[in-house]
């Protein structure tokens, strides 16, 4: 049986994809070089590391109201994390998800889902019912 | 969520497709963090600069711009925070042509939609300052802070699109910061060693946001001995949406919703206290210490300076040259910088060889390619905002008073 992880409902379509994850937290301002699709601020822990088509699993968001802007804009460049699941999101990147339609969900019941999910889990995020998926691990 | 009859009839597009696009995003937005209804905003304050919109944002507000008058003209007053560019001084910081005229389309853009073009992040000095109890729909993570915290108004940070969605149904939806049970404190730090400047103010408030790290976070700082005045409360909110992204803090006795510690935790005892000593300033600057460094780029910036910063700031730099491969750079709001016109502030400043630039706050500003196009890499400052921001576009950020910073800049190296 696949691991089901219940969240709250969230922002978006249905999405599958691969996690990248971190104890950290997120910044599209702060923290990426937009351009290449990579992770630059040096102190994140995922610094170098390309977010591109990866469904982020991260802490909260941080202080930077570009991000919401700025979620639109990677999406259209086509250089975007598919996904991105907090711990718990702030105001603007949920703002923004909901601007670029992206899918985006937090506040899991079992804990933070940092420490529940793995750098290269399969997973399938279905917003509408508050669920994620990890498909290549079973409970 | 409960919609009245004139939200339901935005919904079904009877006030054009902006105003239906933008009560479309609040309620998905409103859905998410489990909103009531919506409640009326007095203002709305959007961060939309060039770097972050990008072409398509830009080309986005065009389209909402290309609609007839009456379906694209916001309802509240709705302000702007700083720009990618200032038109006057982009040349001399080696902002190129392109992105001058990138910007020039978002700015015709807002102004179609009744946008008034403040381009600052201090209006809460300068424009309309906030009412405690007042509902607002503020951009800029500093505004927000200073909004709730120092004045008692309410906001959520909204960013750029729900901001201006605000400002075209004149409302938000009503969570986080617009409810009670979200303005309590819920952490407690006491001070044992007093802030000194800005740059220790905005350090105390990185020590606070490193701690708490949370949006839903709201901390309660104690021990403070006398009430500091607004530019100080500025750069330590600045720092703690900064580094924690936090909205919301209570100092008893000084911030309007908390007269007693009692108070600030909503009538609750307060949680023992985690102490912040001269200790925790020291390791706070020494994260960002480069003692010897020569220093390419001195900012003084995030947020927009007062003009009595600017005063400050040109006192210090009275007869004084600033060395000649060090660029400093003060930004302001445009109304400050007219002042300082006027005040003979910028031509002192401007005569040691600085560049005082209006309406933009360096960050917003292309500071990547600023780096690239100027050779620079050591940045100085006495924001602690701007040195927890700024590494990301490839700076190697430090942190010093003001003094510290207009003595090294006119040495050429970090004093």
């Amino acid at each position: 049986m696949p691991i089901v992880l219940k969240c709250h409902a969230g922002l978006g379509s249905k999405v599958t994809g691969t996690a990248l994850v971190a104890d950290d937290n997120f910044s599209a301002r702060y923290d990426l070089d937009r351009l290449k699709g990579m992770f630059s601020r040096p102190q994140h822990k995922l610094y170098g590391q390309s977010y591109a088509d990866k469904i982020l699993v991260l802490v909260t968001a941080k202080g930077g109201v570009a991000s919401a802007w700025m979620l639109r804009e990677m999406t259209e460049r086509k250089l975007a994390p598919k996904a991105i699941i907090f711990d718990r999101t702030n105001t603007i990147l949920a703002q923004g998800a909901a601007f670029a339609d992206m899918t985006m969900v937090d506040r899991f019941e079992a804990g933070r889902p940092s420490d529940l999910i793995r750098t290269g889990d399969e997973l399938l995020i279905d917003p509408e019912n508050g669920e994620v998926t990890i498909l290549n691990r079973d409970a | 969520m409960r919609m009245t009859d004139e939200e339901e009839a935005m919904l079904a597009g009877a006030a054009g497709p902006a105003r239906q696009w933008a009560i479309k995003h609040q309620l998905a937005v409103g859905k998410f963090f489990d909103a009531a209804d919506f409640v009326s905003v007095a203002q709305a304050h959007i961060m939309a600069d060039t770097e972050s919109l990008g072409e398509s944002g830009v080309a986005w507000l065009e389209s909402l711009a290309a609609l007839p008058q009456k379906d694209r003209r916001v309802r509240i007053p709705t302000i702007t925070d700083p720009r990618g560019l200032d038109m006057d001084s982009y040349k001399r910081l080696r902002q190129s042509d392109a992105m001058a005229t990138l910007e020039a389309r978002p700015v015709t853009a807002f102004e179609a939609l009744g946008v008034l073009m403040t381009n600052t992040c201090i209006n809460y000095q300068t424009v309309l300052p906030p009412v405690r109890g007042e509902h607002l729909a503020m951009g800029d993570t500093g505004v927000v802070i200073y909004s709730n915290g120092v004045q008692g108004a309410r906001s959520n940070f909204e960013g750029g699109p729900s901001a201006l969605a605000a400002g075209l149904t004149g409302r938000t939806p009503r969570y986080g910061f617009h409810l009670d049970q979200h303005r309590i404190g819920t952490r407690h730090f006491h001070v044992t060693h007093q802030p000194r400047d800005l740059a220790d103010w905005g350090a105390l408030g990185g020590i606070v946001g490193r701690a708490t790290n949370s949006y839903w976070g709201v901390p309660v700082v104690t021990g403070i001995d006398s009430a500091p005045n607004s530019d100080a409360l500025k750069h330590f909110g600045a720092a703690l949406a900064s580094f924690g992204s936090v909205a919301m803090f209570h100092m008893p006795g000084i911030t309007p919703e908390a007269a007693t510690l009692t108070e600030a935790f909503g009538g609750k005892p307060a949680p023992a206290a985690e102490t912040i000593g001269a200790e925790a300033y020291e390791a706070f600057f020494a994260n960002f210490a480069a003692k010897g460094d020569k220093v390419d780029v001195v900012v003084f910036a995030a947020p927009q300076l007062s003009i009595i910063e600017m005063e400050q700031l040109a006192g210090l730099l009275d007869g004084r040259q600033i060395d000649k491969a060090t660029t400093l750079i003060v930004a302001t709001s445009p109304e400050n910088k007219f002042a300082a016109d006027r005040m003979g502030l910028t031509a002192r400043i401007e005569g040691a060889g600085g560049v005082v630039a209006a309406g933009i706050c360096f960050y917003q500003s292309y500071a990547r390619e600023m780096a690239e196009a100027n050779g620079w890499q050591r940045l100085l400052t006495n924001s602690a905002k701007l040195v927890n921001i700024i590494a990301g576009y490839g700076y190697k950020p430090s942190l010093a008073s003001m003094e510290r910073c207009v003595e090294s800049a006119c040495q050429g190296r970090i004093v």
